[in-house]
């Protein structure tokens, strides 16, 4: 199998994927602790909007689809402080509004026909080499944030009310942390592809939270899991010719099953 | 008795959730070592009086001095035991965790290089309330008056001098909630508490003084429910309808008991 590594584009792929387990798994453990998993799913597919918009406009890709990610982002996140239980069904309007216009958006571009599910699985195998770069600029300031903020991170999550009596800023880490997420969403859409980026947002860090005892064990924990599925995803991809971002995503959620049933088992006895 | 300035201070506050007016014009004073218990219907406004003191929301009008200051500056002088949500039940954290939140502030960046001090006063305030061996213990595996001693030394971390608890003993067993109040009596020694409850009994048997939220604020000095106080309350108690919502959270015989008291006392 490793022989396997002596093809540059395995060797990216193999980069890309970690790159993006390490990025999911901080990410999506915040995500799952804060119970935002929902606005993630809202956030990856309102970038549709934002992918049509740089077409359209002839933006490049990642400057059209940040700032509307962000933007949509922000918006989601603002109702969801405010009104916390209605917050899901405004969420899936604006997940869908997202899509809808990306769509038109692309439509009414004259003499430009893209496939927008190709955003849906990505390309992991044909990474190019800048956006290896960028993940792992963007992985390095989401270390930094999340080592900086650990403290008021885990209170915010756990506590959000304790938190503001202690003086901590929440709104501005919240946002930040939502904005991180949303940036985190938009490179890696490019590269694994929507559905890759749910999964391995969600899947690790929710299997960990039942093993972890603290949210950076999670994290860890997290991080270990994308990992794992991700090399057993390619190696089988590759062994058996199939598309990467399928087989990593096969990989996490058989995982995902068989430690559910586990648990299932070991809470009957 | 000689009593300094009140440490928490409302004069004529009103709030309004959008239209609706939840507190009307209160007036209230709780002085050093006091132990308040705030009590009312649902929907009466307790909560909000809370969230008032501790500065998460601000008053329509008239003004909120707590030690003094503004409620937002003077936040970190108050211990704070919200409501036991269980939404954040399986949240994987520490006891310890938990605690040292109880020093958490955005001025003291860095905490982390002062962290065996904290460890040290978070044991330290964990033994005093018999919860030591479940330091490193997830919150999940407590039972829920252990949760609520966790929540508690979580407040104390921040040396406050006033305890403000909203409903600590929902979902304690009774037995859970005589340890739970025997706790705060050898607290109270310290500190001012402010608690809101539902629970008629304990309320009369252990607070100096209750004040009734519902809408309005009526403050009674000793801790005596008298039978008029309870008719405003939850005016359906002795009247008309069921009181369902009454006889869930209060014990009955406990209240005619108090009302035989209140005649023998006026004697």
């Amino acid at each position: 199998m490793i022989e396997t590594l002596q093809f540059e584009f395995m060797q990216h792929a193999l980069i890309a994927a970690l790159l993006t387990s390490l990025i999911c798994g901080i990410m999506g453990s915040l995500a799952v602790v804060n119970r935002i998993v929902f606005l993630s799913g809202g956030i990856a597919h309102a970038a549709y909007g934002g992918i049509g918009l740089s077409i359209f406009m002839g933006w490049p890709f990642l400057l059209g689809t940040i700032g509307f990610s962000t933007a949509s982002a922000i918006l989601m996140a603002t109702i969801t402080l405010n009104n916390k239980e209605r917050s899901d069904a405004i969420i899936g309007v604006i997940w869908s509004f997202g899509m809808a216009c990306g769509i038109i958006l692309v439509d009414l571009t004259p003499g430009y026909q893209v496939d927008l599910m190709s955003y849906l699985f990505g390309s992991i195998l044909t990474v190019p080499p800048i956006d290896i770069i960028i993940m792992g600029v963007l992985a390095a300031i989401i270390i930094f944030f999340v080592s900086f903020f650990y403290a008021d991170l885990l209170a915010i999550s756990y506590d959000e009310e304790f938190a503001r009596v202690r003086g901590v800023f929440v709104k501005t880490i919240y946002f930040s942390m939502i904005i991180l997420l949303a940036i985190s969403i938009v490179l890696m859409i490019q590269v694994v592809g929507l559905i890759l980026i749910i999964a391995l947002l969600t899947i690790p860090a929710y299997i960990m939270e039942k093993y972890a005892s603290s949210l950076i064990q999670m994290m860890i924990g997290a991080i270990i899991l994308g990992s794992l599925f991700s090399i057993c995803g390619l190696m089988l991809s590759y062994q058996f010719n199939i598309s990467a971002g399928a087989s990593i995503i096969f990989v996490a959620c058989l995982f995902f099953m068989i430690s559910t049933i586990y648990n299932l088992l070991l809470n009957r006895n | 008795m000689e009593k300094n300035l009140p440490v928490i201070q409302l004069n004529d506050v009103s709030f309004s959730y959008q239209h609706r007016r939840v507190l009307d014009h209160l007036n209230l004073r709780v002085y050093q070592n006091d132990y308040l218990a705030i009590i009312g219907p649902n929907g009466g406004g307790k909560t909000t009086l809370l969230k008032l003191i501790l500065g998460l929301l601000k008053p329509e009008n008239g003004t909120i001095l707590v030690l003094g200051q503004r409620p937002q500056k003077a936040s970190h002088h108050i211990g704070y035991v919200p409501q036991d949500h269980h939404e954040n039940y399986h949240f994987p954290i520490s006891v310890m965790d938990i605690v040292l939140m109880g020093c958490l502030s955005p001025k003291k960046r860095f905490y982390y290089s002062k962290k065996k001090h904290y460890n040290a006063k978070a044991m330290k305030i964990l033994n005093q309330l018999d919860m030591a061996d479940y330091a490193s213990q997830k919150i999940a595996a407590l039972s829920g008056g252990q949760r609520q001693r966790v929540f508690i030394a979580r407040a104390l971390m921040t040396d406050p001098q006033i305890l403000i608890l909203d409903e600590p003993t929902t979902g304690i067993d009774s037995k859970g909630q005589t340890d739970f109040y025997n706790l705060l009596r050898v607290l109270n020694k310290e500190l001012t508490i402010l608690m809101v409850s539902h629970d008629m009994n304990v309320v009369s048997s252990h607070v100096k003084s209750i004040a009734c939220v519902n809408k309005h604020l009526y403050y009674h000095d000793q801790s005596e429910i008298s039978e008029n106080m309870i008719h405003r309350m939850y005016p359906n108690v002795m009247s008309e309808e069921c009181p369902f919502e009454f006889l869930g959270h209060g014990i009955p015989h406990r209240v005619l008991q108090l009302h035989h008291n209140i005649g023998k006392n006026n004697d």
